[in-house]
């Protein structure tokens, strides 16, 4: 157990600069693998810490150099290797299990060969051994049919099932190392969740150590023995997982953990100041210290080394660190956000709206003949009140985005109605609509980068909704832009920038300001902060929440994120296949008696703190269409009763606490069955 | 699948009758008509006459077009006016000749810019790819009536070596043709191949920077065996289309090229038969060319989806 395999020695990293200056982006990292051990490194992006695991392969992008330095692996510095070498090590000694399996498998090779290459390359078998060995790995990480789905192509396979070949790839080596950069990032609540589970049953199984690098402390809390977190390509604190988690003596990691949102908190969390300083910014003194409030003068001069403290078994770069001992139960506090009065009057309301995406054919069309039976979005009835948060929650597929669309006006309904403020029908097409409905429906997206225009500059992008919708110019114009800045706690100096010169966070900060510019009544949300870092993603959470309560805006928020959604909502609707499962007050919600899908999403859910293992109750399997006939989550419930499930649909039961569930089983039966 | 391919064709077809309703349009709305302008000054009284009679002018438009169109339909063009011979007859050797020129042309240029670009781009701003790929940008500028101007200059002129000017008869058998096409082939090629080499470059130097290449290193995969596998199969795929362009672009579009060199293709059948206003000419070789043009890019298509496993599981789902 305690073999050390890698050990990295005081490895740098860094690029040369347009002005010919070094810029290290990794700085004098040192830490060692253990055999069998299970390490987590976690860190923001631009943290280094994709840059120190694929170091860690004797793997560095193009552009990058070493700067100082080795990485020892059972003594030999890989580093200094020739390709060679390294291919002798690569998929051998160290294999790896990219972040996003879907674009590493190569799309014009099978499955089967793509694992026959790295036996091939790693192994003596023979081609019958071979075969057996490829449906034998398949089988080990449960891909249905092992035996056919050698002969698949990448893009025939869902997300998770890409997940697990390339794991079964990575295995096919018989490597000491595994090396997992993010390897369940992108994927559904529910395969992650899975993904991981047989991560650490392999793990177990075959003894082999793993590097498992993440942003996600949640992820990360389920499978790593000890945790390594880095903070501007250093290491700012190393120890066993459950004392990194539990009682975090870094500043750093102590906000960090403070800004994940958590299933049991019903506030918001709270987030940190800043963002993480770029590469060569920093001079003297602590990387953290703009952003830490135990930060003193000595740290602004001064920059603390790693210290290890033997009673904690930790490593930590900190000269204040001793004022966080003790202070873990502050870590389960959150804050309160003003619930909505719920007596105000409905604002949105959508009437059996139905939506597909399944083309009219030419002559149906005609005859006005509605052709598709089974639509990707049925029956969809919600009322929306002034002024507070609904979230829609599901998985990919669920159809939560195609409704915030269809909203907008971007995708026009196959059935039922939108009606917007006094029940006035809002037309599906978004041409037909009045400016005045134009301006009162607003809509902030996911991917900042995407949603603002590079080519213009910030004045620029919040002058449109300005000039458009009231019709601003000259001094009144500047005013008011530069009010929507503050709005969103953006200085004055914003004005000029481009969004290249913005962090993530600031991005989404002018999407939200641009979203706002409108004075809009209604604001649809998509995802917007699943782009982002934890520690910005709760500063955005807590602008939207204040600028709700300020202005009086009800917010349409749609996230695959049941934390997130239960940090800011004030009502959430459970959506499976386009179809609504249950529908109440966020606090009811996430309390059981629950629908059984509601049930497996919050068992799904990964909390950063070791003690609390998700519960895999359904398969994650992908269903391409919703069923014909009978309830929508058929194919998965794990408490399905019987026929009555797959030829009728349920109907709406309320329960006590005000939710809405749609479940063939009687309220009270789930509510004991769920105890 | 089968569906697919009756519709690519279909749509085919279509853009040949519009071609074809064009051409004949374009010709109607010309001031005068196919006698009068061939005839010129001698256009009246019975020499007028006599050549409306046989052209059958006299027949209203939308008659002579159906007229026409069954006709090519069957394969034959009619008359042309200059040489006042059946224009199967005048077009066949011209087809073969720019046939000759193309293929030979294809069969260099095309295996040199895959190989061209792909050392520039597995070689990227070292040494191979800043000398290969300035003389590609280099020949790329310059037009080709001045690089043809140069090279017969050059090679023919001062050197000596070849023929300067094609001086063969349309109707020359294949060996003739071959020593006598060296300079036009490396005319053309050398525009060809610096526009498919900076194509296959950029193409490759994408798929190099993909996460399935990284992968497949950190895989262990030799550098080799990288390129090949899971390189060049992802990184050539787009390249089909535009050397299906640069096809039908070499079969019609090198008017510039076969003048110069004087060679007898139907690039310089073209220029002729507009300056000799030999308007029955003019439009048959318009539907042969818009023919080439969409049977060779329906050729890629179908071998692009052939060829990517993506496309061709996503046509057999539907």
């Amino acid at each position: 157990m305690n073999e050390i395999i890698e050990r990295v020695k005081n490895l740098s990293i860094g690029f040369n600069s347009q002005k010919g200056k070094q810029i290290s982006i990794l700085r004098n990292v040192s830490t060692n693998i253990k055999k069998g051990e299970t390490v987590g490194i976690v860190g923001e992006s631009g943290s280094g810490k994709s840059t120190l695991a694929l170091a860690m392969m004797g793997y560095i992008k193009q552009g990058l150099f070493p700067l100082k330095g080795e990485c020892l692996f059972k003594s030999e510095d890989l580093l200094k290797m020739s390709s060679r070498q390294l291919e002798k090590i690569r998929g051998r000694k160290i294999a790896m299990i990219p972040q996003n399996a879907g674009q590493a498998l190569t799309p014009n090779l099978k499955i089967g060969y793509q694992i026959d290459e790295a036996l091939r390359l790693h192994t003596d078998l023979n081609k019958t051994e071979r075969d057996k060995k490829i449906s034998e790995l398949l089988n080990k990480v449960r891909l249905p049919s092992p035996e056919t789905m050698a002969f698949r192509y990448p893009h025939e396979l869902s997300g998770g099932q890409q997940q697990r070949v390339a794991v079964a790839m990575a295995l096919a080596g018989k490597p000491d190392l595994l090396l997992l950069d993010e390897p369940t990032t992108g994927l559904d609540v529910t395969t992650q969740a899975h993904v991981l589970e047989l991560l650490r049953f392999i793990a177990k199984d075959t003894g082999t150590s793993m590097i498992y690098v993440s942003h996600d402390l949640g992820a990360i809390a389920q499978v790593s023995d000890r945790i390594v977190v880095m903070y501007a390509g250093e290491i700012v604190l190393e120890g066993p997982a459950r004392k990194i988690l539990k009682e975090p003596i870094h500043p750093y990691t102590y906000g960090l953990l403070k800004s994940i949102p958590k299933l049991s908190l019903a506030g918001l969390p709270a987030s940190m100041p800043g963002s993480q300083p770029q590469p060569g910014s920093i001079n003297e003194g602590c990387s953290f210290y703009d952003r830490c409030n135990l930060a003193t003068d000595n740290c602004k001069k001064n920059s603390p080394s790693l210290e290890y403290i033997k009673e904690l078994d930790t490593n930590v770069r900190c000269f204040n660190y001793k004022e966080l001992i003790n202070q873990n139960n502050n870590l389960q506090t959150s804050i309160t956000k003003k619930s909505n009065n719920s007596e105000a009057n409905e604002v949105l309301k959508l009437k059996d709206v139905s939506i597909s995406y399944a083309k009219q054919k030419f002559f149906d069309q005609l005859l006005n003949k509605i052709t598709d039976q089974n639509p990707t979005v049925k029956d969809i009835n919600i009322d929306i009140k002034k002024g507070e948060t609904i979230a829609l929650v599901g998985e990919s597929g669920s159809g939560k985005s195609t409704i915030l669309k269809s909203i907008a006006g971007l995708l026009k309904t196959k059935d039922g109605q939108i009606k917007f403020e006094n029940d006035r029908i809002l037309s599906s097409d978004l041409k037909m609509r009045n400016p005045n409905d134009l301006r009162a429906i607003q809509l902030i997206f996911q991917n900042p980068d995407e949603s603002l225009n590079p080519n213009h500059t910030v004045e620029q992008i919040l002058s449109q909704p300005l000039k458009l919708y009231f019709n601003l110019s000259g001094e009144e114009l500047k005013k008011n832009i530069i009010d929507l800045l503050k709005k969103v706690r953006l200085g004055e100096f914003y004005i000029s920038r481009y969004p290249r010169q913005l962090s993530g966070g600031e991005k989404q900060r002018v999407a939200v300001a641009r979203a706002f510019a409108a004075k809009p009544d209604i604001i649809l949300c998509d995802e917007v902060t699943s782009a982002l870092d934890v520690s910005v993603q709760a500063a955005v959470l807590n602008l939207l929440q204040q600028l709700k309560e300020d202005l009086g805006t009800t917010y349409v928020f749609v996230s695959h994120d049941l934390a997130v959604v239960r940090a800011i909502s004030d009502r959430v609707a459970v959506l499976y296949q386009g179809r609504l499962c249950e529908i109440g007050p966020s606090q009811n919600v996430y309390k059981f008696p629950s629908h059984p899908y509601t049930e497996v999403l919050l068992g799904a859910v990964l909390e950063p703190d070791p003690d609390i293992k998700p519960k895999l109750v359904a398969e994650d399997i992908v269903e391409e269409k919703p069923p014909e006939k009978g309830c929508s989550f058929q194919g998965r419930c794990p408490r399905k009763i019987g026929d009555i499930c797959n030829s009728e649909v349920p109907p709406w039961q309320i329960g006590e606490n005000g939710n809405a569930i749609r479940c063939h089983i009687n309220i009270e039966e789930l509510a004991s069955l769920q105890q | 699948m089968l569906l697919l391919i009756l519709k690519r064709i279909g749509l085919g077809l279509i853009t040949l009758f519009i071609v074809s309703l064009i051409t004949f349009v374009g010709v109607e709305v010309l001031p005068g008509d196919a006698c009068t302008t061939y005839l010129e000054r001698e256009a009246y009284g019975a020499a007028l006459d006599a050549c409306i009679k046989r052209l059958g002018l006299d027949v209203p438009a939308y008659e002579r077009y159906l007229d026409w169109a069954s006709n090519v339909m069957r394969g034959d063009f009619g008359y042309s006016l200059s040489g006042e011979m059946p224009i199967n007859e005048v077009l066949g050797p011209r087809v073969k000749n720019s046939l000759v020129l193309a293929s030979v042309s294809i069969l260099i240029g095309i295996p040199l810019a895959i190989v061209l670009g792909i050392i520039t781009a597995l070689w990227r701003d070292k040494l191979p790819d800043i000398m290969i790929s300035t003389i590609t940008i280099f020949s790329m500028t310059i037009p080709e009536f001045i690089s043809a101007t140069l090279l017969i200059l050059i090679v023919a002129i001062w050197l000596g070596w070849l023929p300067g000017i094609v001086i063969i008869p349309s109707d020359a058998t294949f060996y003739e043709l071959l020593s006598n096409i060296i300079l036009p082939v490396v005319a053309i090629s050398m525009i060809m191949t610096a526009h498919m080499a900076r194509m296959v470059r950029s193409s490759v130097i994408q798929v190099m920077a993909s996460d399935y290449v990284q992968m497949a290193i950190l895989k262990g995969v030799p550098y080799w065996k990288m390129v090949f596998r899971h390189v060049l199969p992802n990184a050539l795929l787009p390249a089909i289309n535009v050397v299906a362009l640069t096809i039908a672009w070499l079969l019609g579009g090198v008017v510039v090229t076969e003048v110069v060199f004087n060679y007898p293709g139907l690039g310089r059948l073209v220029i002729e038969s507009i300056s000799n206003r030999d308007l029955p000419v003019v439009q048959a070789l318009a539907i042969i060319l818009a023919s080439i043009y969409v049977g060779i890019n329906l050729i890629a298509d179908l071998m692009t989806l052939m060829l990517n496993p993506r496309l061709k599981s996503l046509q057999i789902r539907k």
